[in-house]
Order: C-alpha cells, then structure tokens, then sequence
C-alpha cells in the first residue's frame, strides 16, 4: 500500500516567542524536515535612509541607534568615523580611546545576549539567559553613568564622543573588569561540554568558507566558517593598531563553531578594555566642530567591526548641512542571505536553532 | 591597512582588457558603462592578481539627470578594495546586469534597490518587493518623491 | 517481614467506608500536594537562575498557586468552531482521572492504601498508559496544524518509552518476589537504589519522557511551536491539563520513592512524612534537571529509548535474574558493588557505541 504524503507550509513569525524581532518565514515542511522556506521582512521598515537626508549630520545620530538597537555604541561609532572621514576631522586621543572602550564594552553585552538568546532557544529553559543579563546589567549601569541611557545612548559625536565619564565611571570599570573573566568562565562550565547541547548544534547548519565569502557574511558567521577576517585587524580604525588581541576563529562553520567564536571574543574584549584603561591619556574628549557641518563634496564609506558583523555607512555630500545620500550597509541583512541553505535539510527543531545561532537584529535588516 | 588601490592603475589595466568600457577613472572610484560592468566584475572577481571575492556593499544614489550604482568590492587574500561604478541616465526603464551570479550577497541589496529606486536588474532571480509592501506605488528613495 | 504485612481493613462499616475514606484523603493530597508542587518548582526554578521566585502573593509566595488557580477559573472558556466538541471536551478528562486512579495502590503508610493489589505494579503501568489517549484527542480536535504536530511527536514519545519503564521495573520485582507495592516496600531493608542503580537510572529518565518534562518536553516547547497540544485550550479546561501534568510528576516522583527508595520506610519520624520528604526529594531532583539541560531533538529523543534505554533495560533484566537465581542468600554489599560496577561499565560503554539521531536529509 503506498501512502501518499504532502508537503505543507507553515508560517513562522512575525511574532514568535523566540526572540530576534518581527520576522517572517513562510517554511514547506514534509513531515518534520524543512523543504524549502523563504525569509519574508519589512515589518520594521522605518525609512531611515529618506528621513536622514533631511536632518542634519548631527541630528542624524539618534537614528543611527536605533539601527541595531542591542549595540548602539557600535552603531553610533561607524557613522561618526564616517562623517569625520568625509569631513576630515581629526578625533582627539582621549575620545579615541573612551570609544574603544565603549564599543568593547558593547560588544560584550550584546553578545551576552546572543550567546543567551542562543541557549535559550534550544531549550535551556531560560537558566543560562538569566545568569548572562545578570552580567549586562552591570554593563548598562556603566553606560547609563556616561550617557544617562540604558539603551540607545546618542554618545558619539562627530570630532568626539559628547561628553567625559564621570570620576565614579573607571573605578566601577576595574572592578567589573577584574570579574567579568571569571564570569565567562563559568558559563562556559555551564553548557560548554554538554552532550545534549553538542548533539544539537554540532555539525548543524554549515555554512562553508566559499560560501560564507560568497554572500558577503561578516562578524561571528564568516568567522565561524574559517575566515580570519576581522576589520579591527585588517583595516584598523581608532586606535586599535594599539591593542594586543586574537581572533578566535572556528573550523566548521556550524551553530556550535559560532557559539564558541562568541565566547572567546568576548575574552578578547575584556583583554582589550584592560589595556586602553591603561592607556588613557588625558586631554578634551570631543574636536571643535561647527554646528552646522558643510563637508566638502564627496563620498566617504567609513566602516567598523560591530558585534553583529561589518556595519559601514556610505554617505554622500554636497556642501550642505544634509547627507545627499545616507546608506547602510547591515550585517544581519548580509548573514541573511545564506539562511534557506543553511536550513534546508534539517529539522523543525534544527530551524530555531541555526536561526538564532546567526544572530540577527530586525532593526537593523529592515531600516 | 586595507590598501585602496589606486583606480587610476586598475582602470588602465582594464581598459587594455575590456577597450572602450571605462568612462572615467579618478583616484578613488572606476566609471564602467552599465553594458560592461557584468564582464568587467567577472575579471575583477577571478583574475588572481586582484581576486575580488568579498562585495561589501551595493548603494545606489540619484543624481537628478542619472542613477548611479556604486559597489564596493574587497579581496579578502590580498586585503585591498576597490570601487566601481555605473550609470543609468533617465528616470524610467532602468535595468543594469544583475551580479547575483558573481556574488550572492547582491541578492537582497539589489531587491532593494529594485524596491526603493526603481531600477531593474536582469538576471536576478527573484526580484520582488523586500522592504515595502505588494502594491506600494513610487519609489521612495528617488529624490522626487512626494511623500503624502 | 512478616510483621510489616499488609493490615486488612478492620474498620466498622468494612469495605466501603475504607474505600471512601481513601477516595478523600487521595483527592485532597493529589490537589493539594499539586498546588505545592507547583509553588515549591517556581521558588526552586528561581533560585537555580539567580532570582527569588514568586514572592507577592502572601508570604514567601505561598498563595501563587491559589492565585494562579482563580485565575484559571475565571477565564473565558473558548472553543474552536469547526473541531469536534465532544472530543474538545473529553479530552482533558482522559488526560487527567487516569493519574488519580494510579494513587489507589500506592501506600503511603504500613496498610494505609486504597485497594492492596497483589498486581499493583502492572495496575500502576496499564493505567498510566491511558492519559496518553487524552494527549492526541486534544491535538486532533483543535483542528488546528501545531497542535496535531505536537500531539503526534508526544504521543511517539510517550508510546516509546513505555517499554523501557516496563522493564526497568523488572529488575524491583525480580529482588522483592512481587508484584504487589505493599510487598515490594517491606522487602526493602536496603533501599533498592542501591542494588539497582541501572535500574533506576532506566526508570527516571523514562519517567521524564512520560510525564514530558526536560529534557524530553518537546511538547511544551514554546520557543518552537507555541505551546503544542494545548495551544487552543483556555480557562478551566486548560487548568486541567496544566494540573495534570503536575499530577504525574507527582506520581511518577510517588513511584520512585516507592520502588527504589523504600516507601514509608525510616527510622524516627512518622512514615508519612519519610514518604513525603521521598516524593519531594524526587520531585527536586526532576525540576533541577530541568532548570540546567537544553532540549532534546525528537527524533534523537526516539534514538535514546530505542538504541539506549532498551538495551540496558533488558541486560539489566538478565543480570538481574541471574543473581537472583544463583546467589540467593548472598550479603548485599558486595552485590551493591558489582552492581554498581556493571551499570558504570555499561552506560560508559554503551554511549560510546551509538549516536544519536539523524542529520541532514538530503531534499
């Protein structure tokens, strides 16, 4: 007798309980393995790059936070690199280094949070999250200190960061700092070398070095996949030609490949927080820039290694006071491209799990 | 350092290659003609002297006569990048050459561009609306939109 | 151990007056014993993640459950249109009365049960095995395609795994004689986890399956299919099911006090209260699993009970039988160590020989 089976298609999302924003996947699933599936997004389309057109090159910071709202200080340090290299405005070294530290420390928590995030979606039943906000909390008392935000900090300055920390700010550092390894030790004792956890993402959704390269993959994804590329170290900015650092870089480019890139960057932030806390010169925090900015015509594409992958922003002038043109260049829409590939294949269960090991942030896919 | 290779060389080199298709070359950016431009990023992306393999971005702007598409192409081996660009003159019936081919990290940068511009590509293989919804009218990010 | 037989009810009124005596005292202690379940997991479950638990409602939060029950109650009972509503409506009940029956031969003091079966343990595995019914008349008539998937995969599971219970529980009534729970408790002058380790190893993590708790509780995993089975459920038909899955963790922690670590049995307190201070041990021990490890993939879920627990179970059957048919009479310590031994080297062994699940399938 044949039984005759038919391939059905499942909606996932835009709102599920598995985090990383309003995403849609329309998913054809033959019994549990998934067939073929099609990323539909857009629901968080705000027009960033029309509205940014209208305002001011200063005005423009606040949106940029908005971008990939879990790593604002990254986002707001491409743009104001990109607007200083357009402009040709020279930071002051102090600034230099409070905004290495910054986005170090942002680094950190959002991948606290992705490493979590990941955890928790294969079902750790919200443990291992917990214990990594704990952490982030600490953190966010750190930034909201320097920028009074918790969130989207609006810190950076072109020519600058807006303002110097307070005297309460290196003191609280140091000792989050003389900690945070420790920490990271233990939630690495927590999953790392779980059977259950290795028998889930080891070897599960593979992206290979071709074709990692291929989509134009950036950040933990393209590291994950054997590609030592990472811009602090080929194209350096700021001052990070200065710091000792690795890059950890994984073998087989699945889930588990990626996890691990994760946790060992964020060994690598803390080395390199330690040493500019031990480089920080004194001077003024932010250069002498008109308030109304005319750039020279031109074009300029400044770009830094955010948490998330390669973040660069193109902009164009023409001696006004508003960018002619303002674009984005996102990681998560990159790191998107590979999914049906990376998925087809596996599991219902598999889905979830290499969607989250990807990481991605709906704010900054969609603008 | 990433060294930015000076388009002024690379330019001289392609013209030997692909005569008559460069239209401009300064130091920071090559100008190919929107017919060339898919033979000229397949010499540029397998020719192991330059090895572009890694694009890291695809942008379009809208200069009033024309639109003009930048890419923004790295070689992860040799750690150098170069910027290339084309024109579409007018304001209806643009197409280019899709380089979905070449690189897939075009694919969702060019429905975009489809999508807010206006500009086709030919040969991308599923070209539909990415960011705005089925039935949306205009192109919001072209410079004559009017928004309400 | 004659002195430990089971009593017979002497009671004025004789039979039914024990019988409806029992019925009360089981319905109040399941409920209520649930209730503090439930408060006794979330405050536990916190404290694992660095947090307090529930602490508003009344003193350290002791009135959550009461809370959470009124809550249940007063919400809007919803029923979707084009499933069938008598299944809609039955399928709860099946899920749930089938764990309160099994609390008819479980004793929780010296003669102190329901109905003394001389085959409680089969009673116990054949009634259990009916909720499972309850589970996929759920998914099948909310007319609805999450549900039915979750339905199907818990329904395999739970199938899947009654067969290495069964077996693990060979091995208790190989060493008492009996198949009754009266007896195998006064058989007890060693608990039996010492002279089973396997045994009860086997017998834990199918009790996990069963009752779908972590790592097996794909049915409630709500970071992938909502919430499984009972997505389209609400209001007190939904308490239902909630209660019932507490229920069975409670009976499947009841069991395990029973078969492997002796009952009522214990030196100075009252033995109601070693059963109780039993059944919450186990009970601790199954939401400290649950608060550490990940989920397990369904189909590697199946691989472990059919390519792992089974074949334990039934070496541990053998070697079981074997000691007891030839050394008899032999001093227990030296069988604990062996045993010991055996279940070390097996499962070291065993789980270096096969893997777990599938891969990618090519499409």
């Amino acid at each position: 007798m044949v039984i005759k089976t038919e391939p059905f298609v499942i909606n996932i999302g835009p709102a599920h309980p598995s985090t990383h924003g309003v995403f849609r996947m329309r998913t054809t699933l033959d019994g549990e393995v998934v067939v073929d599936l099609e990323p539909v997004f857009g629901y968080l389309h705000r027009g960033i790059e029309k509205l940014a057109e209208e305002r001011t090159y200063t005005q423009n910071i606040p949106f940029t936070d908005r971008l990939d709202y879990l790593a604002s200080m990254s986002n707001n340090l491409a743009y104001v690199m990109a607007v200083e290299k357009l402009a040709g405005i020279p930071a002051p070294e102090r600034a230099e280094y409070l905004r290495v530290i910054m986005a170090e420390l942002q680094r950190l928590a959002s991948h606290l949070i992705a490493v979590g995030a990941f955890l928790n979606d294969c079902g750790a039943f919200m443990t291992p999250i917990l214990y990594m906000l704990r952490e982030r909390e600490k953190i966010l008392d750190l930034f909201e200190m320097v920028s009074g935000q918790r969130l989207t900090y609006n810190y950076m300055r072109i020519g600058g960061v807006s303002q110097d920390i307070p005297k309460e700010f290196l003191p609280a550092l140091r000792k989050f700092v003389e900690g945070m390894p420790g920490f990271i030790d233990e939630y690495d004792q927590l999953l790392a070398e779980n059977e259950i956890l290795l028998a889930r993402s080891k070897g599960v959704g593979i992206l290979s070095k071709e074709q990692a390269i291929n989509i134009s993959a950036a950040g933990p994804v393209l590291r994950g996949s054997g590609v030592k590329w990472d811009i602090r170290k080929a194209d350096p900015y700021s001052v990070y030609d200065r710091f000792e650092f690795e890059i950890p870089t994984g073998s087989a480019g699945d889930c588990y490949d990626r996890y691990r890139v994760r946790v060992e960057e964020m060994r690598q932030s803390v080395r390199i927080i330690k040493q500019a806390m031990e480089q920080l010169p004194l001077g003024e925090v932010r250069a002498l820039v008109p308030q109304r900015l005319h750039p020279p015509v031109g074009e300029a594409y400044g770009r830094i290694e955010a948490p998330k992958g390669e973040l660069g922003f193109y902009l164009v002038s023409d001696n006004s006071i508003a960018p002619y043109r303002f674009h984005i260049r996102a990681p998560s829409l990159m790191n998107l491209t590979a999914l049906r590939d990376m998925i087809v294949g596996w599991k219902l269960a598999d889905l979830i799990i290499i969607f989250g090991s990807i990481d991605i942030c709906m704010g900054e896919v969609d603008r | 350092m990433t060294a930015v290779l000076s388009a002024r060389e690379v330019a001289s080199k392609l013209d030997k290659k692909f005569p008559g298709s460069i239209v401009e070359s300064t130091e920071n950016h090559i100008l190919v003609k929107s017919e060339s431009l898919l033979p000229i990023a397949s010499f540029l992306k397998t020719e192991p002297e330059f090895a572009f393999d890694y694009l890291a971005f695809i942008a379009a702007v809208d200069y009033n006569d024309y639109f003009e598409v930048v890419y923004h192409l790295t070689s992860l081996e040799h750690n150098h990048s170069v910027v290339v660009k084309t024109r579409c003159y007018g304001r209806e019936n643009l197409s280019l050459p899709s380089v979905v081919g070449l690189w897939r990290g075009a694919d969702f940068q060019e429905r975009e561009i489809y999508d807010l511009f206006g500009i086709k590509f030919e040969g991308h293989p599923n070209l539909k609306h990415i960011v705005l919804w089925e039935g949306f009218k205009g192109y919001p990010l072209r410079k004559d939109y009017i928004q309400w | 151990m004659s002195n430990l037989a089971p009593l017979p009810p002497d009671w004025p009124g004789g039979y039914w007056l024990h019988w409806g005596v029992f019925v009360i005292i089981i319905l109040a202690f399941v409920l209520l014993t649930v209730l503090i379940f439930i408060w006794y997991e979330r405050r536990g479950l916190g404290r694992f993640q660095a947090r307090v638990g529930p602490n508003r409602a009344g003193p350290f939060g002791i009135f959550q459950s009461v809370a959470d029950a009124v809550k249940i109650l007063t919400k809007e009972d919803i029923v979707p249109a084009k499933g069938d509503k008598i299944v809609f409506w039955l399928a709860p009940v099946v899920a749930f009365v089938p764990v309160l029956m099994v609390f008819a031969v479980i004793p929780f003091q010296s003669g102190a049960l329901l109905a003394d079966l001389n085959v409680g343990i089969l009673y116990v595995v054949a009634v259990s095995s009916v909720s499972v019914i309850g589970i996929f008349m759920a998914g099948w008539s909310s007319n609805n395609k999450y549900s039915l998937i979750g339905a199907m995969r818990t329904v395999a599971q739970v199938v899947s795994y009654e067969i290495p219970l069964g077996l693990a529980i060979i091995g208790v009534v190989l060493i008492s004689g009996s198949l009754s729970l009266t007896e195998i408790v006064a058989a007890q002058n060693i608990p039996f986890i010492l002279f089973q380790p396997l045994g009860f190893l086997i017998f834990l993590l199918a009790s996990l399956a069963e009752i779908n708790r972590a790592p097996f509780d794909v049915m409630e995993a709500d970071s992938e299919l909502v919430a499984g089975f009972h997505t389209e459920y609400s209001g007190m038909k939904f308490g239902l099911f909630f209660l019932a899955e507490y229920a069975e963790a409670l009976v499947a922690s009841a069991i395990i006090a029973t078969l492997f670590l002796g009952g009522w049995r214990g030196g100075v307190l009252p033995p109601v209260l070693w059963f109780l201070i039993k059944v919450f041990g186990v009970f601790f021990l199954i939401f400290w699993i649950r608060s550490t490890v990940p989920r397990v993939r369904i189909d590697q879920i199946m691989g472990f009970a059919w390519k792992f627990l089974l074949p334990l179970a039934l070496i541990n059957m053998f070697i079981t039988g074997i000691e007891v048919v030839l050394l008899p009479e032999a001093l227990p310590w030296p069988i604990i160590f062996v045993n010991l031994a055996i279940a070390v080297i097996l499962v070291v062994v065993w789980s270096k020989l096969f893997k777990l699940g599938g891969g990618r399938v090519e499409v």
